[in-house]
């Protein structure tokens, strides 16, 4: 056995409002949902958190629905839930697309949406598309609930506004007009952490997301205004590198993440002519 | 904690963080599911929980409770299963072994006559380092055709 379960402490809350009042009472809980980056951490070693609050149980936050024009995806909806719905189909393809490449089905039977964004590893899979589709993360605490762009989500290496008191509820995914674009470029098709992917929309404005090219998703904002301009697929080229920051790591070295972002940037342009 | 394991309701003294693997194996004494990464990333504890395949290394035993959990014992004691374990035998697709009860568990939800893409999209989350995936796909493959235990000439 790998690690004790014996010295950790779980609280199961029953609902929302009570999983809330929990985090109010007790902001040190760590919250655990599908249990795939948790339990891994565990295996490891590298969590160092002790007690935890299992919010698999709260159905309330499962599902996908139609709000008008935005699509609220509840933070326990699973990658196969996702995968599955004809809703986020028709609006976010490139969520699908990112989903699919997430694990194998064990992973993505497990696995959940709101976990993947507190999560905040910068090679998260869904996060440069979040990023792309301009989302919000809807948070909830026990006094009140509020809206952040995904873009102000993060403030550093895996760590962002998100107070220890509060839970990730819902993304709300307003609607993209515009070719969505997908691609995870990794050592193998299942299974593989990113070494790179990127998340893009072409329409009257461009908007492009890149991860695992810093500590944070990065939304290019100067290179996709080069675009949206009409500038060159050179000059975009030039403004991405000085917006990604990609390091050496065991998955890839910085300058092939440069040349392979910059490779990508071309293949999307190509693509959605 | 209350678990139903393979049809049969069994009572296990064992704490709710535990993984479903380790209760499965040292509580409930089904050994058949095998350890090997730990980490969610090979398959070999691969598990249905109300059908769907999980990876039990990387599941919380409470996260079971009130669900419908199948292992390699149960799973060959339904006609797919044992259809898939004939298969297996009959087309080479499993060596040493380990990988094995997580193949067939993944595969155990196909629907009937599965293409090779539905094959490989089910069983991308196992990993088997003895006889490449071929062997494995075909017995798959066949296992789904209705064709298993059929012996095949060379």
């Amino acid at each position: 056995v790998p690690f004790a379960a014996d010295a950790l402490a779980l609280e199961r809350p029953r609902s929302l409002e009570q999983a809330l009042a929990m985090l109010a009472a007790d902001p040190a809980l760590a919250p655990m949902a599908g249990c795939t980056d948790v339990y891994v951490g565990l295996h490891f070693g590298t969590v160092p958190q002790r007690r935890f609050i299992d919010l698999w149980g709260l159905d309330e936050l499962r599902g996908i629905r139609a709000d008008g024009e935005v699509l609220r995806i509840g933070a326990l909806t699973t990658y196969a839930e996702i995968i599955r719905s004809k809703l986020a189909s028709k609006r976010v393809p490139m969520l699908i697309a990112a989903s699919r490449e997430i694990g194998g089905a064990q992973i993505q039977n497990r696995g959940t949406l709101g976990g993947n964004i507190a999560n905040a590893s910068p090679a998260g899979d869904t996060l440069p598309v979040l990023a792309a589709a301009g989302a919000r993360i809807v948070l909830r605490s026990h006094t009140g609930a509020r809206a952040v762009p995904f873009e102000s989500f993060y403030t550093g290496y895996r760590a962002s506004v998100r107070r220890p008191d509060e839970l990730i509820v819902a993304v709300e995914i307003p609607r993209v007009d515009g070719r969505q674009w997908w691609r995870k470029v990794g050592t193998r098709r299942a299974q593989a952490i990113s070494k790179i992917m990127m998340a893009a929309v072409r329409g009257e404005t461009v908007r492009i997301a890149y991860g695992s090219v810093a500590p944070t998703v990065v939304l290019a904002t100067r290179t996709a205004g080069v675009l949206s301009a009409g500038g060159s697929l050179a000059d975009a080229r030039r403004a991405l590198r000085s917006e990604i920051a990609p390091i050496d790591d065991v998955r890839s070295t910085g300058e092939y993440r440069r040349q392979v972002a910059a490779n990508l940037l071309e293949q999307f342009w190509h693509e959605t002519d | 904690m209350k678990l139903n394991v393979n049809g049969k309701t069994r009572t296990v003294k064992a704490h709710p963080m535990k993984r479903l693997l380790d209760v499965l194996r040292e509580d409930c004494g089904l050994t058949g599911t095998k350890e090997g990464c730990g980490e969610g990333e090979c398959g070999a504890c691969t598990v249905l929980i109300d059908g769907v395949p999980v990876d039990s290394c990387i599941v919380p035993a409470v996260h079971a409770e009130g669900c419908k959990v199948i292992t390699i014992e149960g799973a060959t004691a339904t006609r797919t299963g044992r259809a898939l374990q004939n298969a297996f035998v009959t087309h080479g697709g499993a060596q040493c072994g380990i990988c094995t009860p997580g193949m067939i568990l993944a595969a155990a939800p196909l629907p009937p006559g599965a293409s090779l893409d539905q094959i490989k999209t089910a069983l991308a989350g196992n990993l088997c380092r003895c006889t490449g995936y071929p062997a494995i796909f075909r017995s798959v493959r066949s296992a789904l055709k209705g064709k298993a235990g059929r012996a095949v000439r060379r």
